[in-house]
């Protein structure tokens, strides 16, 4: 279909075969009613940039994925969370970094895009910047789950583990089973960034949208790596890696951030239209399959005809779409 | 083919009428870092060392916006960051937000070397450096007295600066008021098409605290890949808005345009005033565009061509300076 809105979804490429079939369900509800929300603030004429940041708040509220509330944890135990967000309008643009106590780290980007001369804030500027904008703070806590308590224990043991061992973790490792790892897939560990995907959790949220007047928008957010250095900055909040939104198209990525940057992925899928004339399917095909080398990620995209496009070279990624037609799909695998 | 290498300290809005104390020093020290940089490539150093060790050389320089004689933020402190990129892995690092770090570029290539992260910031960075052991210092050894002076114009201004190497006049007759010399940077190849490119600034006059620019973002300020090495220098908003580095190296890949046609496309496409850049081909190929009045800069091939310049070449390719 040529022209009509359309808009997409994810909460993170690269997802545990063994997912229990609970969480599953709760993953698809929260994508659907994210969908649902986005659909029919499209269907009054609501802006591209106002729904992308109207759903990935709501995903961040949402405890289910990795950012705002059930985000991952750092290496010491708290929540560093980094956000960015584009008008393919102008491409203006807005990213955070290092957000400890505001509840959405969208917003906050937007606010940059809108009310400082910058594109890029972070630590303690981001939130000296956001007290003064009088954004909704909270305790870091607030963002704290049981759930990745639990999930930073293993993965500090599972870096332990294969430090000392050496060995990737195949089989029936002993070893493997004491640190409650599960998720092989044709007898092989899933792996991502040097973590058993059961505690990867790479699920980062993301939105694009193609409104009625053509203008796309992206947004994505996230907690970033379990167990990661304090300070590390994913792809995320990077224009270009994680996120970028022209005249042509929008684009939000997520898995192993390290590849996504060394591949510049977002803007990569827009070079391929605009430089090397591929349409949306193919561009996103060709930066998934190309660009990645060892690398393990996905993306969502929608185009400025009204298309939807998404791709990804992980086993999952939780993703969804809607268009003006009708189409409604959320899926997992 | 053959090995080629170009350096720059900042494009901007510089003034023809630059006294000869402002730039004398600039000129000496891009004519020591060329020096530097061939002799290490002619003694075949990979370039990704060459670009390091040439960065390293202008962060120590005073006289250019990085490390010290960084310029200052709104609170009249340091924010360093920098960048460093392997054309043959597409590996890479980078970090912001550092203060006492003497060298960024080289807590930038630890970072890509020493840990399973490509970007560390502010804290978590500066305690990475203290891990790693690197050259530190008190936060005042980088703050010089130009750039307190160009601090407090720019507050009395009222306006945030990409660096100038005048004085701000409150009755400043230029549009923008600004000259935009915010960073220095490096790319190299060898002659066996080894591509590397580093990138490292104090960011922008009077920014905001915890204020990221286009320098340790990969793809706006910093790039490299089999085809090209590419370093940015000006306003890093619209840098990062037009994907720089990247878009250079994209050109060349997807439409098959040369490394001047590609650095010349983006260059043209970013608004006036705001950018400029170093480039270098697998090929030994060199390009040094900018749309701003001027750019600090300096490039040497291995077939013998060289040029130190401030302002444009003019029609027959002779700057003022190449010929010293």
């Amino acid at each position: 279909m040529v022209g009509g809105w359309a808009i997409a979804v994810h909460g993170g490429a690269g997802v545990d075969p063994a997912l229990p079939v609970e969480r599953q369900e709760e993953a698809r509800r929260v994508l659907v009613r994210c969908l649902t929300a986005g659909a029919a603030a499209l269907r009054a004429g609501a802006l591209a940039l106002d729904v992308v940041e109207m759903v990935v708040r709501e995903l961040e509220t949402d405890p289910v994925f990795n950012s705002g509330r059930g985000s991952a944890l750092t290496r010491k135990g708290t929540v560093e969370m980094e956000a960015s967000i584009m008008d393919g309008r102008g491409r203006r643009c807005g990213a955070v970094s290092g957000i400890s106590t505001v509840k959405n780290p969208v917003s906050l980007a937007r606010l940059v895009m809108e009310r400082s001369p910058h594109s890029y804030l972070a630590f303690d500027g981001a939130e000296d910047f956001a007290r003064k904008q009088g954004v909704e703070m909270v305790d870091n806590s607030y963002f704290i789950t049981e759930e990745n308590l639990g999930m930073l224990k293993l993965a500090k043991a599972a870096n332990s583990i294969m430090f000392d061992y050496r060995v990737p973790l195949t089989g029936a490792d002993s070893c493997r089973a004491s640190a409650g790892l599960v998720a092989d897939v044709g007898g092989e560990l899933q792996m991502m960034n040097g973590l058993p995907i059961s505690i990867y959790a790479p699920e980062t949220v993301g939105c694009v949208v193609v409104d009625r007047a053509g203008r796309c928008a992206a947004a994505t957010s996230t907690g970033g790596l379990m167990n990661k250095m304090n300070g590390r900055i994913g792809d995320s909040p990077l224009i270009g890696s994680g996120t970028y939104a022209c005249d042509a198209c929008a684009v939000s990525c997520t898995g192993e951030g390290e590849a996504i940057i060394r591949s510049t992925l977002a803007r990569d899928v827009a070079a391929l239209m605009e430089y090397k004339g591929l349409g949306l399917q193919e561009a996103v095909d060709y930066a998934v399959k190309e660009r990645l080398d060892e690398g393990k990620a996905g993306l969502i995209a929608v185009g400025r005809n009204g298309e939807v496009a998404m791709g990804f070279n992980t086993v999952g990624m939780f993703r969804g779409c809607a268009t003006e037609e009708g189409l409604m799909e959320v899926a997992i695998w | 083919m053959g090995w080629a290498i170009a350096l720059h300290g900042g494009a901007g809005d510089i003034p023809f009428s630059l006294p000869e104390e402002r730039r004398a020093p600039r000129e000496a020290t891009l004519r020591h870092c060329l020096d530097l940089g061939v002799a290490a490539l002619r003694a075949n150093r990979p370039p990704l060392d060459v670009v390091e060790l040439v960065v390293r050389e202008l962060e120590n320089s005073p006289c250019y916006n990085a490390g010290k004689g960084s310029v200052l933020t709104t609170a009249g402190t340091v924010e360093m960051e920098a960048c460093i990129m392997d054309g043959n892995t597409n590996n890479c690092g980078a970090v912001s937000g550092l203060s006492t770090v003497v060298n960024a570029i080289s807590l930038a290539r630890l970072v890509m070397e020493k840990t399973p992260h490509i970007y560390l910031a502010f804290d978590g960075a500066e305690a990475f450096a203290r891990e790693q052991g690197v050259e530190i210092m008190d936060p005042s050894h980088f703050i010089t007295p130009e750039n307190i002076e160009r601090l407090k114009n720019a507050k009395e201004a009222n306006r945030v600066q990409i660096d100038y190497t005048q004085p701000i006049k409150a009755n400043s007759t230029n549009d923008q008021g600004d000259s935009q010399i915010g960073t220095v940077g490096c790319v190299a190849v060898d002659n066996h098409g080894n591509l590397a490119s580093a990138t490292s600034t104090g960011g922008l006059v009077n920014k905001m605290v915890g204020r990221i620019g286009d320098t340790p973002i990969i793809g706006s300020g910093t790039y490299a890949n089999p085809f090209c090495a590419v370093s940015a220098t000006g306003k890093g908003e619209s840098i990062i808005r037009a994907t720089v580095a990247r878009d250079v190296a994209a050109l060349m890949e997807y439409k098959g345009l040369s490394l001047k046609e590609a650095a010349a496309y983006v260059v043209e496409k970013v608004p006036k005033g705001n950018v400029g850049l170093v480039a270098v081909s697998a090929n030994g190929e060199v390009t040094m565009p900018f749309n701003t009045t001027g750019m600090f800069r300096a490039c040497a091939t291995e077939e013998g061509y060289s040029e130190i310049a401030i302002w444009p070449v003019d029609s027959n390719g002779i700057s003022e300076d190449s010929q010293k």
